[in-house]
């Protein structure tokens, strides 16, 4: 125990400090919703609004108060999970994304595992094959990777799957209206679909999931193998592995225990990046796919003006993205044992 | 007394044979500026020598196929979709070189701050890139865009406040490392302060690490201005812009009108793709380790 | 007489960007049961590449051109990778230089020495941590059970040695090959280490090969050395021998390069290159007094206190060299006299006026910063990477002395020569200097306003033994004809014995003995300076010299 009170210090410093974070994070949510070029209320009582109705939104929204006021009552909402009213939809903002937000991890969270275990086995293997076609195919995904938007990839994968060659499902969302929706336990189709035992729905929801899952995989494909293979290069390159050499161990303890498992940790440093990119391109993703989660909630919201829901949505993937990198450094702190210490 | 050096005095080459130099040494860099250049042509004269005018609708003309008059095609009102790809490249590359040259020199003056006196100035910059960069940051644009308004000038800030960070991060880094080496305090006791040495010896270092991010960060831009477009920010029609091209093509390609939405979208492509080549050329001519 | 391994016309070669490259052309050594064999030579000989080829762990576009290895009837050269798997760590180890860098950072100590154990089958997975703490008490190391659970971070710079070699002995090998292991280390650690290593040697009846730069090294823990230069073996033979009557040339310079005892700093050079003997006028009077000189730092656990209230004077003229092993402050000293740190307390007399009141922020612009300048250590670091050498040595005379144009340029010149560089070297950046040219840059810019007082923060510690001879007497002509005086910092005993009037030892923020040089190292007061002594390799005296 008195081994690791150092690094349970660090643990505990790096939860503390996400809560400056987090106070940032709202400060920021809530200026967005009153930088507003003009009044605030004639935006929020929506585009039908006569004088009247803009009053009472007005009143009702506290926009008479002082800013500081606002503020207060802003968090206070915050912490009752009230994240205002939608337009569109009449419910409030934190029920509609609460409804959509299992559409949306499901999707990310399959792009990402299908990305990994593509991309870090490829970094592994253009690192300890230099020069070899495995390098170079890791070089080009890498650069195109990079430079692929990741709306138009989408559109293509339609043009190529669905319209050219017919095998990818029409691109009308999470299952094709033949199907059932599979009860309700996680809302992640694939697991609620397996659970029931449902295997026709199961394949159903997967077959509408490949296209943009792939798309979305594509997009951060590239910046997992490049760090993994930069990371394995400067770890190979290491002095310890050639001491590990010089003691004769073999080629597979070396690549794993001592190389594999120093690289992973700039690996899963960058994984924060690679998360904070995916949510972006998860937007895109959904449009083009109209699938419906909370990506897609924001942008319709965009195209009618309505700024609840999309500053709702702003702060939700927010937070959001604030536990994922928490998650991440957490992870990070287990796997390495410097955390903690300063070195000598 | 005199050590004989053994290898001849190599000619040291001036700035722009060292140009050359980085440029012959590396294919690929060759070819990224080759790219480049053509893309800057077109940008600057493009509008000037397009075929059709990019706004020019014409009904009984839409949706025709690429052909010999219509290289790319016309879109669904008519307009030829060569001419409008290619002026649209003024708009694109205007929009990321402003964002990313805001975010550069704001995010240099910060880090150079932050990196050389630490202390509070750097706790306060790590504390506000940490809350930036606490946004999934194509989110933080929209949110930005949508609150300030929907114009271009909004999208070119968005941009650059959610690319500034990279640049704050690794100036704070390199200037950092540098704060203490050698010729840093040679320099202080060559008789120039604080803000000299900083700025005439430190930052100068620091380039060649920069040249990387700021190609790879003029790509981002580009998608960033794109996508925000695609959505419906910032551009709005009949303004010729490749996000904004790709979304309106994007309802015609489930019905085989594929050369609205895949022209641009190529074009797009083909930018950020020499962007992110430019990168090691750019580090390589601004490196002086790489002079021989 | 069997040998352990013999080695005939050896060749490697390494293939880069310019075309291929010998390191290594054709060299044949034996290293018999129960010797310990040193390979001397400085950096470029081949000496490491050497190592490496017998060990078949080259860097890729590495090759063994020609030649053999045998090491118990196997040719190491031909041997297949299954078999140099074997062979590594179980009859041939390696020990490198700089320990931590050398140990996984984030596996425990005693599970790398596990991995080795078990991989050659020497334990099992039920003894093997127990086998692993023996490992680690044969390197005596105390509590080795509690060790075993550390990481390489943890610990300090000669425990990890240590720890490399219990891993490199696990397997009990036969021959231990030791490239440059106290590189880096305090003269105390580096005896410890050395000693160690030899007495394990000696114990296990194994044979070594030990690769170094330091010829007093090599003579204190050898039984026959080898002298290397540009990839071939120059001379051969036994310490005492080499040292009294080197046969070859390189050898002879490399042996007068070797400070140590008795010695002067011209006969570090060869007959032909050395100047006349300048006697420097050293006046009574005080350029520098310091009082009580104080500096505290706050560290992650607590205050640091770097230097504890020091005094010393140096006159005008004076040499006066500042020893001590690695923290013990003797660089926060030196930045704190030059200014580019400030003191907690303490006065700093120079010429008559305190300048510690003035802070280190605004001395940059103080009527006495040209006075005092400094010559920094670690050439490549402490030249702007991007600056010409005639822009890096314009720099002071531009800000300072607001010089300009023919005047500037001719002032450059003059320093040119004054430091022995040669003109056309003056537009060349620094990463096309060698590091002896580097040196003189540094030396000509802190020369370049004529200041009265010189620090030299250990200003040959890179530098190959014999470019080091002519640095050392470029300082010392410089200190006569410019009237300098010079605070030299360094922590090799030898150098500051043959460079400096007056030594002053420090440790842990104190100064523990002060004097005049010759009489503190031939006889020491204080029982630090005692060890610091005892510690420093002593090379043999010669028997002729010239």
């Amino acid at each position: 125990m008195l081994a690791s009170s150092p690094r349970l210090r660090a643990t505990l410093l790096r939860v503390a400090q996400s809560i400056p974070v987090v106070i940032g994070v709202v400060i920021i949510s809530f200026l967005l919703t009153r930088a507003l070029p003009g009044d605030p209320a004639v935006y929020f009582a929506g585009v039908a609004a006569d004088t009247v109705s803009i009053e009472q939104t007005r009143v009702a929204m506290g926009l008479d108060k002082p800013l500081v006021q606002q503020f207060f009552i802003y968090v206070g909402n915050l912490l009752q999970g009230d994240l205002g009213q939608s337009l569109s939809s009449g419910r409030s903002v934190a029920a509609d994304l609460a409804k959509r937000l299992p559409a949306s991890l499901e999707l990310t969270l399959s792009a990402l595992i299908l990305a990994i275990v593509i991309a870090v086995p490829l970094g592994v293997l253009a690192a300890t094959r230099p020069g070899t076609w495995v390098d170079h195919l890791c070089r080009v995904v890498v650069t195109a990777g990079v430079s692929l938007p990741t709306f138009f990839t989408g559109i293509l994968l339609i043009y190529i799957f669905y319209y050219l060659l017919g095998i990818a499902p029409s691109p009308l969302g999470r299952l094709d209206f033949i199907y059932l929706d599979p009860d309700h336990v996680t809302g992640f189709y694939l697991i609620d679909a397996a659970l029931m035992g449902d295997w026709e729905t199961w394949r159903g929801a997967a077959k509408q999931l490949i296209l943009p899952a792939t798309t979305l995989a594509l997009f951060t494909l590239a910046p997992i193998a490049r760090m993994t293979r930069a990371a394995m290069l400067t770890a190979l390159s290491s002095d310890f592995i050639r001491t590990a050499r010089a003691a004769g161990l073999s080629n597979r303890t070396i690549l794993y225990r001592y190389a594999f498992r120093n690289a992973l940790l700039p690996v899963v440093t960058t994984l924060g990046m690679v998360f904070s990119f995916a949510l972006g391109a998860n937007v895109l993703v959904e449009k083009v796919f109209a699938w419906p989660g909370i990506g897609s909630y924001a942008v319709e919201a965009l195209v009618v003006s309505d700024y609840a829901a999309v500053q709702g949505f702003v702060l939700a993937m927010a937070l959001l993205f604030v536990a994922l990198n928490l998650v991440i450094d957490l992870l990070y702190t287990a796997i390495d044992p410097r955390i903690g210490f300063s070195s000598k | 007394m005199t050590e004989v050096s053994h290898e001849p005095a190599p000619k040291t080459r001036g700035n722009f044979d060292h140009v050359l130099y980085v440029l012959r040494a590396n294919p690929v860099t060759l070819i990224a500026f080759g790219m480049f250049a053509l893309l800057i042509f077109s940008a600057v004269f493009g509008p000037s020598l397009v075929p059709y005018d990019p706004l020019a609708t014409k009904a009984a003309n839409a949706l025709q196929p690429p052909s010999a008059t219509h290289w790319f095609g016309t879109d669904n009102v008519g307009r030829d979709v060569f001419s409008r790809v290619i002026v649209a490249t003024r708009l694109d590359l205007s929009i990321s070189v402003a964002a990313v040259a805001l975010s550069f020199v704001v995010g240099s003056i910060l880090g150079c701050i932050a990196g050389y006196w630490g202390g509070w100035p750097d706790i306060i910059l790590n504390r506000f890139l940490d809350t930036i960069m606490a946004f999934p940051l194509f989110v933080l644009a929209m949110g930005i865009v949508a609150a300030l308004g929907n114009t271009i000038e909004n999208i070119i800030y968005a941009t650059a406040i959610i690319n500034m960070p990279f640049y704050a991060r690794l100036v704070r880094a390199e200037v950092n490392i540098r704060r203490d080496a050698g010729f840093a305090r040679a320099a202080k006791l060559a008789g120039n302060s604080d803000i000299r040495v900083l700025a005439m010896h430190i930052f100068p270092n620091a380039l060649p690490p920069m040249m990387v991010q700021v190609s790879l960060n003029l790509g981002w831009a580009i998608l960033n201005a794109a996508g925000l477009s695609f959505i419906g920010l910032g551009v709005s029609p009949p303004t010729a812009e490749w996000g904004i091209m790709v979304a309106e093509g994007a309802n015609f390609i489930v019905s085989g009108e594929w050369w609205l939405a895949v022209f641009p979208g190529l074009w797009l492509m083909i930018a950020v793709f020499t962007f992110n080549l430019l990168g090691d050329g750019l580090r390589d001519i601004v490196d002086p380790r790489k002079r021989t | 007489m069997s040998m352990m391994l013999s080695v005939k016309d050896l060749a490697v070669s390494f293939q880069t960007r310019r075309g291929e490259v010998d390191a290594v052309r054709g060299i044949s050594f034996e290293v018999a049961k129960g010797e310990i064999l040193g390979i001397v030579g400085e950096s470029g000989s081949g000496k490491s590449v050497t190592s490496y080829a017998l060990m078949r762990i080259l860097d890729a576009g590495g090759v063994i051109k020609a030649g053999e290895a045998i090491y118990s009837g196997i040719d190491l050269r031909r041997a297949a990778e299954r078999d140099m798997r074997d062979i590594r760590g179980r009859e041939i180890s390696m020990i490198f230089q700089n320990p931590r860098a050398a140990l996984n950072p984030i596996r425990k100590v005693g599970h790398q020495i596990e991995d080795v154990l078990r991989h050659h089958a020497r334990a099992t997975r039920y003894d093997a941590r127990a086998k692993a703490i023996a490992a680690l008490e044969a390197v005596k190391i105390k509590d080795a059970e509690a060790r075993y659970d550390a990481y390489p971070f943890e610990l300090s710079g000669g425990m990890c040695q240590r720890i490399v070699c219990a891993i490199a002995l696990a397997c009990d090998p036969r021959l231990l090959i030791a490239d440059e292991p106290t590189t880096g280390l305090d003269i105390t650690t580096q005896k410890a280490v050395m000693d160690l290593v030899r007495d394990l040697i000696r114990e296990r009846e194994m044979s070594s090969i030990l690769i170094t730069h330091d010829l007093g090294l090599a003579a204190q823990y050898c039984d026959r050395i080898l002298v290397m230069k540009d990839g071939v073996i120059v001379e051969q033979g036994d310490p005492v021998q080499i040292f009294s009557d080197p046969q070859h040339p390189y050898s002879r310079k490399l042996v007068d390069a070797t400070p140590r005892a008795g010695e002067t700093v011209r006969s570090l050079l060869p007959p032909q290159e050395r100047g006349e003997d300048l006697t420097p006028t050293v006046s009574a009077q005080p350029i520098l007094e310091v009082h009580d000189l104080t500096k505290t730092y706050t560290g992650k656990s607590g205050p640091v206190h770097a230097v504890k209230g020091i005094s010393f004077t140096i006159n005008q003229g004076q040499c006066v060299g500042l020893v001590g092993e690695s923290g013990c402050g003797k660089s926060t000293t030196s930045e704190i006299l030059v200014r580019l740190m400030d003191a907690i307390s303490g006065q700093i007399i120079f010429d008559g006026h305190d300048i510690a009141r003035v802070p280190a922020r605004s001395f940059a612009k103080d009527s006495r910063r040209a006075d005092i300048q400094m010559v920094f250590q670690d050439a490549t670091d402490s030249l702007n990477p991007r600056h010409t050498a005639r822009q890096t040595i314009s720099e002071p005379l531009r800000r300072l002395a607001q010089m300009r144009g023919a005047k500037l340029a001719v002032r450059i010149e003059e320093l040119a020569v004054l430091v022995g560089l040669p003109l056309p070297l003056l537009d060349r950046f620094p990463h096309q200097l060698s590091g002896g040219q580097k040196a003189r840059v540094g030396i000509a810019r802190a020369i370049a306003l004529d200041p009265k007082f010189l620090i030299l923060d250990e200003p040959t510690a890179a530098l190959d033994v014999s470019i080091q001879a002519v640095v050392l007497n470029l300082l010392v002509d410089l200190r006569a004809k410019l009237g300098l005086s010079y605070l030299f910092v360094s922590h090799d005993l030898h150098v500051v014995r043959l460079l400096c009037d007056h030594v002053i030892v420090m440790k842990d923020g104190e100064i523990v003995e002060q004097g005049a040089a010759e009489q503190v190292m031939s006889n020491p007061q204080s029982d630090y300076t005692k060890a610091l002594l005892a510690a420093a390799p002593k090379p043999p005296q010669r028997r002729n010299i010239s």
